[in-house]
C-alpha cells in the first residue's frame, strides 16, 4: 500500500478539552485509520460529545492539535478549514434538520452551496440519497412530520450530501427503538464499507460498540484522561483498567450472555 | 380504614449501657404530623457516652418516605456526632432504601454554598459577565457588518427564499397590528390636542398636530415597538430554538455561516420593511386624526386634508424614514443577537426572546433621544 493509504486518517496529538477554567480531559492522544468504525465510549457527561465537537471544529482546544491526513486543522486558516469541514458529515443527536426545509432541501442544500450542479441534479442526488437511508418518497416531508428513527435516518442522508470521507455520528441510538437502532448500525457498516469512509461514532450503548467498532477510546470521567484504546472485544476480555473492564461489562464479573 | 387513626408516637428509651432505642408506632406518613427529629437530638445531647441508635419498628403499621427522611436525618445526626445508628429495626424494605440512601457518601464540594452569596463575588462575577457581553456584543456587530460587505459584493451563502418568506412575515403579516396600534394613537393624538386648542379656538391646528407628531416620531417609534414584540421576539425564539436542536451547528459544520445563513436575511427584511410600515403607519394615524376631527371637531374634510398637507414637508417625512431604517436594524439585530446567545435548554429560549424585547425597546427609545438630540442641532 502507499503511503498515503497507511497514514492515519485523523491524528489527535495532546488535545486537552476545558470549558474557561474547568478542565474536562487531558491529554488525549489517538490515531484513527482510514475506513475505520471508531467509538468514542464513556460514561454519561465525560466529555465524549465535546470531544465530538473538538474533532469537528465547532470547538477550539485548550491545548493541542487535531490533524486529517496529516494537515493540522486546529491551526488552519479560515479558507482552508471550510475546505476540509466540507469533507466530514456529521449526524447529530436528534438529526438536527433544518426545520424549515424539506428533506430534500436539507438535503440538497449543501449540494447547492458547494457544487456547480443544477437545481434538477441537486434533487436528484437527494432522492438517491434519501433512498440509501430508506426515505424515498418523503423528500417534501418537513422534519416535524416524520418520527425521530426518521429524522435521524435524514440527518444521516444529509450528512451524506457531499460523499464525505469522515462521517460523525452523536450517539445514533440515542432514542430508537432496539430494532431501529440495529439497522441504524447495520446502515453504518454498510456505508463504511461501500463509500470506504472512516466512522467516527460517540455512543454508550454496548450493544451498539461491539456490533460496530473497530476500536474505541474510552474517556475515564473520573481521572480525566484517556483509559483506554483498542477492540472493544480485547478491552472486554485483556485489559487491566479496571473502569474500561466494568464499563465493557455492565458491572459484571462474567460476560454478559447477550454480548 | 382504621390504620389512619393511629397517630405516629415517638419513644426515646435509653437501651443497656450505651445505645439509644427509638420506638416508633402507628402511621407514619408524610400526610400526617410527624414527630420531629429535634427530639432525638436533644435526647441524644442529654446523654453521655452514646455509642447506638437503634430503631423499634414493630408498632408500626403504615409508613412511606415521610418514616424514611425522619430516618435519614437520624442518620446524619449520628454522623455528626459519631454515634453509629443501625437501620436493622426498621420495617422490611426500609433497611434497603436506607442502604440506597447512604450508598453515596454527600458530595460536599457539590453545594453551591455561601461564596456565590459573597459581595465581592458578585461584583467580581457581575464585572466579567458584562465585559463578556460587551465582547459578545462587538464581536455580533463586527461578524454582521462583514455578512453585510459579503452581501454587497455578492458573496453572501444565504437562500433567497427565505429571505421573501421573512420579508412576508415581518411585512405584510405585520399589517394590521400595526393598523390597529397606529390608528389608535392618530385619534389618541387629536382627542389630547382638540382640548388644548380649543382652548384658543384653533382645534383647526389638530391637523398640524397629529400629522407632524405620526410623521416625526410616533409613526416610527411605534411601529418599531410593535416589530420588536412582534418580531424581534419571534428572531430569537426562532434562532434559540435552531441552536438548541443543533441545527446552527449543523450550518456551521457545513462550513455555511450562520451569520449569512440566517441573520443577514432576518436584519435586511427588516431593515427594508419596517420604513415601508412606517409610511403606511403614518396614513393611519393621519387618518385616526381625521376621523376625530370629522365627527367631532367641526372640521370638514378638505379643511383637515389641506392642513395636514400644508404642514408636512419632505424634511419632516423622511426624517421619519431615517428613523425606521436604524429601527429597522436595531430591532433585528438585537433579536438574532439574544438568538445567538442562547443556551441550550428550553427555558433558555424563553429568556432569550424576553430579552430581544426588553433589549430591543431600549435601543429604540435611546436611539431615538439620540435622534431627537441631533435633529435639533442640525434643524431638522
Amino acid at each position: 500500500m502507499s503511503e498515503e493509504a497507511t497514514a492515519p486518517k485523523i491524528h489527535v496529538e495532546n488535545l486537552t478539552m476545558a470549558y474557561g477554567s474547568f478542565v474536562v480531559m487531558n491529554d488525549l492522544n489517538f490515531e484513527i485509520n482510514r475506513g475505520e468504525v471508531f467509538v468514542i465510549m464513556g460514561g454519561s457527561g465525560c466529555g465524549k460529545s465535546t470531544l465530538l465537537k473538538h474533532l469537528i471544529g465547532l470547538k477550539d482546544p485548550a491545548k493541542g492539535e487535531i490533524f486529517y491526513d496529516g494537515e493540522n486543522f486546529t491551526q488552519a486558516e479560515d479558507e482552508q478549514k471550510l475546505k476540509m469541514l466540507q469533507k466530514f458529515g456529521v449526524l447529530y443527536q436528534g438529526g438536527a434538520l433544518w426545520s424549515s426545509m424539506t428533506l430534500a432541501e436539507n438535503v440538497g442544500l449543501p449540494l447547492g452551496e458547494f457544487t456547480s450542479l443544477s437545481q434538477k441534479e441537486i434533487n436528484d442526488i437527494a432522492t438517491y440519497k434519501l433512498s440509501l437511508v430508506g426515505l424515498r418518497g418523503f423528500e417534501d416531508f418537513y422534519p416535524s412530520e416524520i418520527s425521530g428513527g426518521m429524522r435521524k435516518r435524514a440527518g444521516l442522508a444529509r450528512a451524506m450530501a457531499l460523499d464525505p470521507e469522515v462521517l460523525f455520528f452523536d450517539e445514533p441510538s440515542a432514542g430508537l427503538d432496539p430494532l431501529s437502532s440495529r439497522r441504524l448500525d447495520d446502515l453504518i457498516l454498510e456505508l463504511r464499507d461501500s463509500l470506504g469512509a472512516t466512522v467516527v461514532v460517540v455512543t454508550h450503548e454496548l450493544a451498539s460498540i461491539f456490533a460496530i467498532a473497530d476500536k474505541c477510546i474510552f474517556l475515564d470521567a473520573a481521572k480525566r484522561e484517556q483509559g483506554a484504546i483498542g477492540n472493544p472485544y480485547d478491552l472486554r476480555d485483556q485489559t487491566e483498567n479496571m473502569a474500561v473492564r466494568n464499563f465493557l461489562r455492565r458491572g459484571e464479573e462474567e460476560v454478559p450472555a447477550v454480548l | 380504614m382504621p390504620e389512619t387513626d393511629q397517630s405516629p408516637t415517638l419513644e426515646i428509651n435509653r437501651d443497656g449501657g450505651d445505645g439509644l432505642c427509638l420506638v416508633l408506632k402507628g402511621v407514619w406518613k408524610m400526610k400526617q404530623d410527624l414527630p420531629s427529629v429535634s427530639e432525638v437530638e436533644t435526647a441524644v445531647q442529654g446523654q453521655s457516652g452514646l455509642k447506638r441508635i437503634t430503631f423499634q419498628c414493630e408498632g408500626i403499621t403504615g409508613w412511606d418516605s415521610g418514616l424514611m427522611t425522619f430516618v435519614l436525618k437520624c442518620g446524619d445526626l449520628g454522623e455528626e456526632k459519631q454515634i453509629e445508628v443501625s437501620y436493622d429495626g426498621l420495617p422490611e424494605g426500609g433497611a434497603g432504601l436506607m442502604k440506597l440512601a447512604t450508598a453515596v457518601p454527600e458530595k460536599k464540594d457539590a453545594a453551591r454554598g455561601a461564596n456565590t452569596r459573597s459581595l465581592f463575588y458578585m461584583v467580581g462575577s457581575g464585572s466579567i459577565h458584562l465585559a463578556t457581553e460587551a465582547k459578545e456584543i462587538l464581536t455580533f456587530m463586527g461578524e454582521a457588518t462583514i455578512a453585510f460587505t459579503r452581501f454587497l459584493t455578492g458573496r453572501a451563502r444565504f437562500r433567497w427564499r427565505d429571505l421573501w418568506v421573512i420579508v412576508q412575515q415581518t411585512g405584510a403579516e405585520a399589517l394590521p397590528i400595526v393598523s390597529l396600534i397606529s390608528f389608535l394613537v392618530g385619534l389618541i393624538l387629536a382627542y389630547v390636542g382638540a382640548v388644548q386648542l380649543a382652548q384658543f379656538g384653533a382645534t383647526i391646528y389638530v391637523a398640524d398636530l397629529v400629522g407632524l407628531a405620526m410623521v416625526r416620531e410616533m409613526g416610527a417609534i411605534m411601529t418599531a415597538i410593535v416589530m420588536c414584540g412582534r418580531t424581534g421576539a419571534a428572531f430569537a425564539a426562532q434562532l434559540g430554538t435552531m441552536k438548541v436542536s443543533e441545527e446552527i451547528d449543523a450550518l456551521q459544520t457545513l462550513g455555511i455561516s450562520p451569520m449569512e445563513f440566517l441573520v443577514l436575511p432576518r436584519m435586511l427584511a427588516l431593515c427594508c420593511m419596517l420604513p415601508l410600515l412606517v409610511i403606511f403607519s403614518d396614513f393611519i394615524g393621519i387618518l385616526g386624526g381625521l376621523v376625530v376631527s370629522v365627527t367631532t371637531l367641526d372640521i370638514t374634510f378638505t379643511q383637515y386634508v389641506n392642513r395636514t398637507v400644508d404642514s408636512i414637508d419632505l424634511l419632516n417625512f423622511s426624517s421619519g424614514l431615517i428613523k425606521s431604517t436604524v429601527f429597522g436594524v436595531l430591532v433585528a439585530a438585537t433579536g438574532c443577537l439574544r438568538g445567538m446567545q442562547c443556551g441550550d435548554s428550553s427555558a433558555a429560549v424563553g429568556l432569550a426572546a424576553t430579552s430581544a424585547v426588553v433589549t430591543g425597546i431600549t435601543c429604540i427609545i435611546v436611539a431615538d433621544a439620540i435622534f431627537a438630540v441631533v435633529f435639533n442641532i442640525i434643524g431638522i
